[in-house]
């Protein structure tokens, strides 16, 4: 997950980028013929200072490599934001990011 | 009265000379004007932004893309790949000038010695084999990634490919330059059909991109391939779909083409590598 | 000196309910909707998110979706409105095998302004559906999607 966060007059704003492939659990495998089973991000939170300010659920009509860009009131250069995805076999990614 | 039909016989040979064949500096005066006049809103640094500078719906798509570049990691690995040393040693700084950075824009070079033109590709992949490597693949993997990264070096630079001038030069241009304007394949079409006759018109529903701007923002980072391609991958693939067989990267005839193409788009900057459909 | 059986107890329980508060989800915000995102129709979808199908178009939704997109795999989509209060942001895609696509829940502080880039398995209609005093407030737009000639 690469995060950019920014603040400005009370408002951070934030992009991110999850390295994901959101497979559908439609494709066929060429090779095989077999289904290629289903793995996609089903929720993505952002935490600020202790408190959600963001929570996006996804199916998987969302492309591969979700982007996602949001803002909320509040943070200040320098506030560390924690971001988490997990995923519907279980996989989970945190990460923390620095408002610049 | 008796010099008149010579000094006559001398002019016309001085005039038909001058006017029979265009310098390349001349072919590029007229490809460059006939863009500017075809679309007086776009200044000519614009063009290499291809469609996105014609077509506003596609282009804030690409803006949205590029609000976050979907080729960012491929683009660190290409710069991680270019700063790991090789097995003896030495490095990809080692074989070019300026250490490889800000180089790009004076690509592709013509090799006097060797008579051919040398592409920065090949140029990576030479550097390669001279320090007992293996040569990556042409198309894309390793190779896009790298010269993506040196392109990067030379955002904004402008585009400054030597004019060709000796008699090797002029002929691989005047090769590149017959390759852009000879009809080819099923479907009988030339470069030029598509992108200068019919330039902003569509075929079927794609928006035929200008040829002025085509090499400056590779290599190109494709939705469609989900990977960064190099400028004779898109050579290849455009064969194909007009139903020609596509050469080999670095052929000599791909060579030769983009040798004819960069130059016609000198001093445009460089804005690779990018983002397109 | 032995800790009171009494303190010893209150400490037990503070910790646990502590322990349990970082292994809970957070309860206030709705849980992933499978019915709603295994949804294969439109309307079951906005049922089994919202519980009606009741949206009022409205001006008030701004949605950009290109009129063409460039990848049908990758087209980039935000919504934004300023209405007040508003609880969720949701984003369907009518022909899509599964029309939900993504829904976005909003803090008190979360502003309603959101942007992701979303699949269209073929030419549809992408719908926004902002959700905001217990009403649904929603904007639609074709989004073409073709095979394309020499760029495709």
């Amino acid at each position: 997950m690469k995060v950019k966060a920014k603040s400005k007059n009370n408002i951070t704003s934030v992009r991110v980028l999850a390295k994901h492939p959101m497979e559908t659990g439609r494709r066929i495998n060429k090779e095989s013929g077999e289904k290629i089973p289903a793995k996609y991000i089903q929720e993505l939170t952002c935490e600020h200072d202790g408190n959600v300010v963001f929570v996006a659920q996804f199916g998987t009509s969302v492309s591969q490599n979700p982007y996602l860009a949001f803002s909320f009131e509040g943070g200040k250069k320098g506030d560390v934001l924690q971001l988490r995805w997990n995923d519907n076999t279980g996989d989970v990614e945190k990460i923390e990011a620095k408002v610049k | 009265m008796n010099f008149l039909p010579k000094a006559l016989i001398s002019i016309s040979l001085i005039l038909l000379t001058s006017v029979s064949v265009a310098t390349p500096e001349q072919d590029k005066e007229t490809f460059q004007s006939f863009y500017t006049e075809r679309f007086p809103d776009i200044s000519k640094e614009e063009f290499g932004d291809g469609v996105y500078a014609l077509n506003q719906d596609a282009r804030d798509q690409w803006e949205s893309m590029n609000d976050f570049p979907p080729y960012e990691d491929d683009l660190e690995e290409g710069e991680t790949l270019y700063n790991t040393a090789f097995k003896n040693g030495k490095n990809y700084a080692s074989c070019f000038e300026n250490g490889g950075e800000n180089i790009r824009q004076h690509y592709p070079k013509f090799d006097s010695k060797r008579s051919m033109v040398v592409t920065l590709e090949m140029a990576i992949n030479e550097c390669r084999t001279h320090n007992k490597e293996e040569p990556l693949p042409y198309k894309k993997g390793d190779i896009a990634k790298i010269s993506a990264y040196m392109a990067s070096t030379s955002e904004g630079s402008e585009i400054n490919v030597a004019t060709p001038k000796s008699k090797d030069e002029l002929a691989a241009y005047d090769a590149g330059k017959q390759y852009f304007y000879s009809k080819r394949g099923q479907l009988n079409f030339s470069c030029a059909n598509c992108h200068v006759q019919n330039v902003g018109r569509k075929a079927r529903s794609e928006t035929l991109s200008p040829a002025l701007g085509h090499p400056t923002h590779f290599p190109v980072y494709r939705l469609k391939w989900e990977s960064f391609g190099t400028l004779h991958r898109r050579f290849a693939s455009c064969n194909k779909q007009i139903r020609a067989e596509p050469l080999s990267a670095q052929s000599e005839a791909y060579r030769n083409l983009e040798y004819f193409l960069t130059y016609m788009s000198n001093g445009l900057p460089v804005n690779g590598p990018a983002s397109r459909k | 000196m032995a800790i009171s059986r009494r303190n010893f107890l209150n400490m037990l329980t503070v910790g646990s309910t502590a322990c349990l508060a970082l292994l809970s989800p957070i309860t206030s915000w709705a849980a992933w909707a499978s019915d709603a995102f295994n949804a294969t129709t439109p309307d079951d979808a906005y049922k089994n998110l919202f519980g009606s199908t009741d949206t009022i178009e409205s001006e008030k939704v701004k949605l950009k979706v290109p009129k063409i997109a460039e990848n049908g795999g990758a087209v980039p989509v935000s919504v934004k409105t300023d209405i007040k209060e508003v609880e969720s942001i949701t984003i369907f895609v009518k022909d899509n095998p599964q029309p939900l696509t993504a829904t976005f829940q909003m803090s008190a502080k979360t502003i309603p302004d959101v942007s992701t880039r979303i699949r269209l398995a073929q030419t549809s209609t992408v719908t926004a559906v902002v959700k905001a005093g217990g009403k649904l407030y929603s904007k639609s737009q074709e989004v073409k999607v073709t095979i394309g000639g020499c760029g495709g």
